[in-house]
């Protein structure tokens, strides 16, 4: 019996998503869409093929904290670091600024103001994984609008962790909050973050090196998805949100050398538990109450979406988001959330709003979460386009069709453009990518051919021909970026010859590490050119000039290598640079003294290994 | 350890015939003695590594200057060679003796014919008359300038003929010193500069 119920739930969410999803698609919604419908249609209210989607949505629940481990996965503790204002200044924002508005509304409509308070609370959050998971399908994460979004998120999820220990209260004796009462609960909570920030300093990555040396793919998997779900019983051990403990873990390991297998490994289990996720949400809208009260539900969901859309569009003005990302900034974080649901059923149990209550609001935040991909369809339709006017527009389709050229060339900017004209110019071909869709329409007015893509993404690298290209040029200005595609490039398609460009000697350096060999830095040549007009301005002969600025190249691309092996040596590195500079000043010095001494005596015109160097007399 | 060194210079080494020919054959060979510097491919920029090719030429007993004859002359990024590793104090004057007793061979081709190179011809001139530069410059740094090997009408060479040509280049290297001539040639006396021609080191 045990056995095929559980065949029976598997075969129903699977062949529900695999036919939902591409039907979605097909008909341009979107893979959440066809997810929530497919909830809809097995649910309670549809076939009634499942009947118990408060298990499962609390079983894929895991999906948004794997959602969250691997984007913080993406973010290194310095860009975390640099986000703290956006989190908390932002986020605060957001979620006191709607829920102050939905307060003050309720209060104004004759609502008692605890219940009034618990709804302004719930309603205030998103949904983290419909927010991101759009985002990821839009590739949009890095614009703007994705950080905003994220932001936000983060700031909602550390928020929920107050919000929850405040709604006992409000009945108005104390009762008990979450993880323990008062001050033991804190220290708990904070002995768990601290247990969790220095284990992940100190000990993932040993432990992580040691599974890895047991060369058992399986285990290693086995491992990333024990790291995850322990970091989550951590958290929820003591009352915290599982999805900020697993962010954590995840940004704790954004430096380690396995962040992209961590990636590779988790990837697909994030894919189908947020999948099972978005299904069980469409399975736990409750159409009852939506049937019994039609107008009154129609109309929590279209008052709160607009107190929430106004406050996040003040939000798009101020920070500012450009024009076209913001119907989906607005859209994405105007929508309830599923922490929603779980301040709703705590409040319902602390005896703070009554059942009833309690399954309007779940089902006003649940078809709110239905309607955003919905909207999101629209805006792309009729609102976005609008905004166009208003700047170019950077809804691109990315690069899908299969490329050939032997030539990729990753970032179209300064740097790129004037390699890929040199190619072009000699007739070869060259696949270009670009990830900044306003640089891609600047190019294309130019007609380039160019293509969209993060050129980070295994998939799209690929797509573009990686496997049988001979050469990738490497034009990216971003650091970060450049280091991932020369790593990626160099695990995956080993026979690509790859040329980069370097921003300076840290970078030079780290490309060196990867064991690219045709790196230059981008500065260093145009700097020796205004040296060489230097010196030609003050009265050296032109090809001489040429020649010192040629030789002083030689003579820093030697002193480079040398430098190398110190790299992590500071003092080491300032003392080889000055020894260099010293002994080139002395060569030289050498050579003019030389020089003037022969012109001195006066005879033969100075032979022909000096003549070059010679300054003018 | 190479005590042949191949000095080849072409500009357009993809467009040439002949010294792509034996430049392949040379490297089929495998000769163990003898070490070939490319020199437009080490020197793309023209900015000649003098200590790097004077420590090449230490050890050589044979140079090759391996060259197209392009006006009349060398390309110039082998003129450019000559003008700076052969220095004044190292190749040539006082102490310059880097280079004495040594060999200097030239193997070039011209894409005039034979015949073009005649009194007659539109080079007017037999080709042996363009060559005093090249015996000078061995003669002052003490060099034995060894008889030329020449391809002359470079562009109407059929395959088989470059192929032999190729052969005999190979051949010759691999046979050096044992060449039959080399025992009716002269040793090479340096050329001595007197004092008041140079300016003094």
């Amino acid at each position: 019996m045990e056995h095929t119920s559980w065949l029976h739930v598997g075969l129903v969410y699977l062949a529900a998503a695999v036919i939902a999803v591409p039907l979605a698609r097909l008909l341009g919604l979107g893979s959440i869409i066809g997810y929530l419908g497919a909830g809809i249609v097995i649910g309670p209210w549809g076939l009634k093929l499942v009947t118990d989607p408060a298990d499962m949505l609390h079983f894929a629940e895991f999906g948004v904290v794997l959602m969250l481990f691997l984007v913080g996965l993406e973010l290194e503790p310095r860009r975390l670091w640099a986000m703290r204002r956006p989190i908390f200044g932002w986020g605060n924002a957001q979620l006191l600024g709607s829920a102050l508005l939905i307060l003050a509304v309720g209060v104004a409509c004759g609502l008692p103001w605890r219940l009034a308070l618990v709804a302004g609370l719930g309603l205030a959050m998103s949904s983290t994984a419909i927010g991101l998971g759009a985002l990821n399908e839009r590739n949009l994460m890095a614009t703007t609008s994705g950080q905003g979004v994220l932001s936000v998120a983060l700031m909602q999820d550390i928020a929920a962790i107050p919000i929850l220990a405040l709604i006992p209260l409000l009945d108005g004796e104390a009762g008990s909050p979450h993880g323990g009462s008062g001050w033991v609960g804190a220290a708990k909570a904070v002995a768990v973050i601290a247990a969790i920030v220095l284990g992940g300093r100190l000990l993932l990555r040993p432990a992580l090196r040691w599974i890895a040396r047991s060369r058992t793919p399986e285990i290693f998997t086995a491992a990333s998805l024990l790291l995850v779900i322990a970091t989550a019983a951590l958290m929820q051990a003591v009352g915290l949100s599982m999805a900020l403990g697993a962010f954590l873990a995840g940004v704790l390991l954004a430096e380690s050398e396995y962040r992209r297998e961590l990636e590779t490994d988790l990837e697909p289990f994030k894919g189908l538990l947020l999948g099972l996720f978005f299904i069980a949400v469409g399975m736990s809208i409750d159409f009852a109450v939506v049937l019994q009260k039609p107008l009154l539900v129609a109309a929590v969901v279209g008052v709160f979406l607009a107190l929430k859309a106004l406050v996040l569009w003040t939000m798009a003005r101020t920070m500012p988001i450009p024009y076209q990302e913001r119907p989906v900034f607005i859209i994405l974080l105007a929508q309830g959330g599923e922490f929603g649901f779980v301040v709703f059923q705590s409040a319902a149990q602390a005896g703070v709003i009554d059942a009833q209550t309690s399954s309007l609001l779940v089902a006003a935040v649940a078809l709110s979460m239905l309607l955003t991909p919905l909207l999101l369809v629209l805006a792309d339709r009729w609102w976005i386009p609008r905004l166009a006017d208003c700047g170019p527009v950077p809804q691109l389709d990315e690069i899908s069709e299969q490329q050939h050229a032997p030539v990729i060339i990753a970032g179209f900017g300064r740097y790129g453009q004037i390699i890929g004209r040199l190619l072009f110019a000699n007739g070869l071909q060259a696949t270009v990518l670009e990830h900044d869709a306003e640089q891609v329409e600047a190019v294309r007015r130019f007609g380039w051919q160019v293509f969209y893509g993060d050129a980070t993404r295994l998939d799209l690298l690929r797509t573009a021909g990686a496997e049988r290209a001979r050469v990738l040029v490497i034009a990216i200005d971003d650091m970060d970026q450049s280091v991932a595609v020369a790593r990626l490039a160099r695990e995956h398609f080993p026979q690509l010859q790859i040329v980069a460009r370097a921003r300076n000697v840290r970078h030079y350096y780290l490309l060196r590490d990867l064991g690219v060999t045709l790196v230059e830095r981008e500065t260093f040549d145009s700097a020796l050119m205004s040296g060489r007009a230097v010196l030609e301005s003050m009265g050296w002969q032109p090809h001489a000039a040429r020649q010192q600025a040629l030789r002083f190249r030689r003579h820093n691309l030697e002193q480079l290598e040398q430098m190398a092996p110190h790299l992590h040596d500071e003092a080491k590195l300032i003392a080889m640079a000055k020894q260099g500079r010293e002994q080139l000043e002395a060569l030289w010095a050498q050579e003019r003294a030389e020089v003037q001494r022969r012109s001195a005596r006066g005879g033969w015109s100075t032979p022909a290994a000096e003549r070059a160097d010679d300054p003018p007399i | 350890m190479a005590d042949i060194l191949i000095l080849s210079a072409h500009p357009e080494l993809a467009q040439s015939h002949v010294h792509r020919a034996l430049i392949g054959a040379f490297r089929h060979a495998a000769l163990p003695r003898a070490e070939l510097r490319d020199l437009y491919a080490l020197y793309p920029d023209y900015l000649i590594d003098t200590a790097a090719e004077r420590a090449a030429l230490a050890e050589a007993r044979l140079i090759v200057w391996q060259h197209p004859i392009h006006w009349y002359s060398m390309p110039p990024l082998m003129k450019l060679w000559v003008d700076e590793v052969l220095g004044f104090g190292w190749a040539y004057g006082p102490e310059g003796t880097a280079l004495r007793g040594k060999d200097l061979w030239l193997v070039t081709s011209t894409g005039g014919t034979e015949a073009s190179y005649r009194p007659d011809g539109h080079n007017r001139y037999f080709f042996d008359a363009f060559l005093p530069p090249y015996e000078q410059t061995a003669a002052l740094c003490g060099l034995r300038f060894l008889p030329p090997l020449v391809l002359h009408g470079a562009h109407r060479a059929t395959p088989a003929e470059l192929e032999a040509h190729a052969q005999t280049f190979v051949e010759r290297l691999g046979q050096y010193p044992q060449w039959p001539e080399l025992a009716t040639l002269d040793e090479c006396v340096a050329c001595e500069t007197p004092a008041e021609e140079r300016p003094t080191a």
